[in-house]
């Protein structure tokens, strides 16, 4: 039972490494999937893990033990550091609760003033247009979804390139990709190693809107350089900014437009689904051993209450 | 890329591209000289029907010009508004999640990967 209980906090560890690989690999509309699921089955599993120790802990205290009805002491392998594991649970718990609830007011103070900017001003077909110096664009979820683009952007790119961009943002407003990220967001903050996980999702669902875009101009090259002067466009405005990869490693915006000038290579797919697989299975042991550890647990609970039999 | 193709597309699409093509352009533009910055290559008809939508909403005004009408993007209140949402978004590094950006933060070493990108391109 200890290790059922152990192995869904360690199993996330091994997710960064399988989750850059099917990004890497997976076409990415059914790797956003794929990343997400796998994000909120280990988020789940971890999160049901900690609370298990915490109850263990809890219960070795005389307090919580006579609060529970506990008939018996209640037997665990691990009594030793039963409640300083417990305490580093709550820990855990308290730390990725705090950063969740400040990234939730944030993102939901973030998201109405967008729609209070969009509310105030005229929209054509599902595009708003921002005057403002700044280049930049971004999908606004919502019913319907919006394009928000500033005049910057605009004149930034050439008519074909703005086409590409506007498919690109219909794109992850169809396909609701912001449900994704936020359910990646939220999975990030149950384990520090799902952050790696939302990471390749974020990529995955920018993969996902790039590919739509393409199909939908039908060009690739084309989509590439849009994405390419837009990012320019953007950098140009903040050469204030601290570089944030180091030298060696290129960052998201290169990688999508490398991915979209190689053409989609099919001896590649066929080797994708095994790290996908591999990943997905990882994530279901983690449900199945939380489940049955927690189920496990709970016996051993109605077991110290004189329930049941030992 | 084809009329045939245009008629499919949705008419709130063709109000955005237009829209775009009017702001791009900085000066007014009569519906010929919207239809040839239109990439898809709509219909003239199409196209003078979504500026007249577009007038109608107030998106756009428009001028007497020769026999018709040249028409450009109505600006909102001032840039104030603009620069204070730049702001307040750009304060948020967690603003990726809710708002899909077009493109991400850049190195410099990204920066110099694009260039070369599109160099041969710039020529």
């Amino acid at each position: 039972m200890t290790a059922l209980l152990l192995l869904p906090l360690l199993l996330p560890f091994i997710a960064p490494a399988l989750a850059e690989r099917t990004a890497r690999r997976l076409a990415p509309a059914p790797a956003v999937w794929v990343l997400t699921l796998a994000a909120l089955a280990l988020a789940g599993g971890s999160v049901i893990a900690l609370g298990a120790l915490v109850v263990t802990g809890l219960l070795k205290l005389p307090l919580f033990a006579s609060l529970g009805e506990l008939a018996h002491p209640l037997r665990t392998p691990w009594d030793a550091v039963a409640v300083p594991s417990a305490a580093a649970a709550v820990g855990l718990i308290a730390v990725g609760a705090w950063a969740l609830i400040r990234s939730a007011v944030r993102q939901a103070r973030t998201l109405r003033a967008a729609h209070a900017e969009v509310r105030r001003r005229p929209v054509a077909g599902d595009l708003c247009v921002v005057d403002s110096p700044y280049p930049d664009a971004y999908a606004l979820p919502g019913r319907p979804g919006r394009i928000v683009i500033t005049t910057a952007m605009i004149r930034s790119l050439d008519a074909a390139e703005r086409e590409v961009l506007f498919a690109h943002e219909r794109a992850h407003n169809a396909y609701r990709h912001h449900l994704f990220l936020a359910a990646a967001e939220l999975a990030a903050h149950c384990h520090p190693a799902l952050r790696a996980v939302r990471d390749a999702t974020r990529y995955t669902a920018e993969r996902a809107a790039d590919e739509a875009a393409a199909a939908a101009v039908g060009d690739r090259r084309l989509t590439a350089r849009a994405i390419a002067r837009a990012a320019l466009a953007s950098g140009a405005h903040h050469p204030e900014r601290p570089a944030v990869a180091p030298a060696a490693t290129t960052g998201p915006v290169p990688r999508r437009v490398a991915a979209l000038l190689a053409a989609p290579a099919p001896h590649r797919r066929r080797a994708a689904p095994w790290v996908a697989v591999l990943l997905a299975a990882c994530a279901t042991t983690s449900v199945c051993a939380s489940a049955t550890g927690a189920i496990g647990f709970h016996h051993k609970i109605e077991v110290a209450q004189g329930e049941v039999a030992h | 890329m084809t009329n045939a193709k245009d008629e499919r597309r949705p008419a709130g699409e063709l109000e955005a591209s237009v829209l775009a093509v009017l702001w791009a352009a900085g000066t007014p533009l009569t519906p010929a000289e919207v239809q040839a910055a239109l990439p898809h290559d709509p219909a003239r008809t199409t196209v003078t029907t979504t500026l007249a939508r577009l007038y109608d909403k107030g998106i756009a005004g428009r001028l007497r010009q020769g026999r018709g009408y040249a028409y450009f993007p109505v600006q909102d209140a001032p840039g104030l508004t603009a620069l204070r949402m730049h702001s307040e978004l750009e304060r948020d590094a967690d603003r990726e999640t809710v708002l899909a950006r077009f493109v991400a933060r850049l190195s410099p070493d990204d920066e110099q990967f694009l260039r070369d990108l599109l160099e041969p391109e710039d020529r």
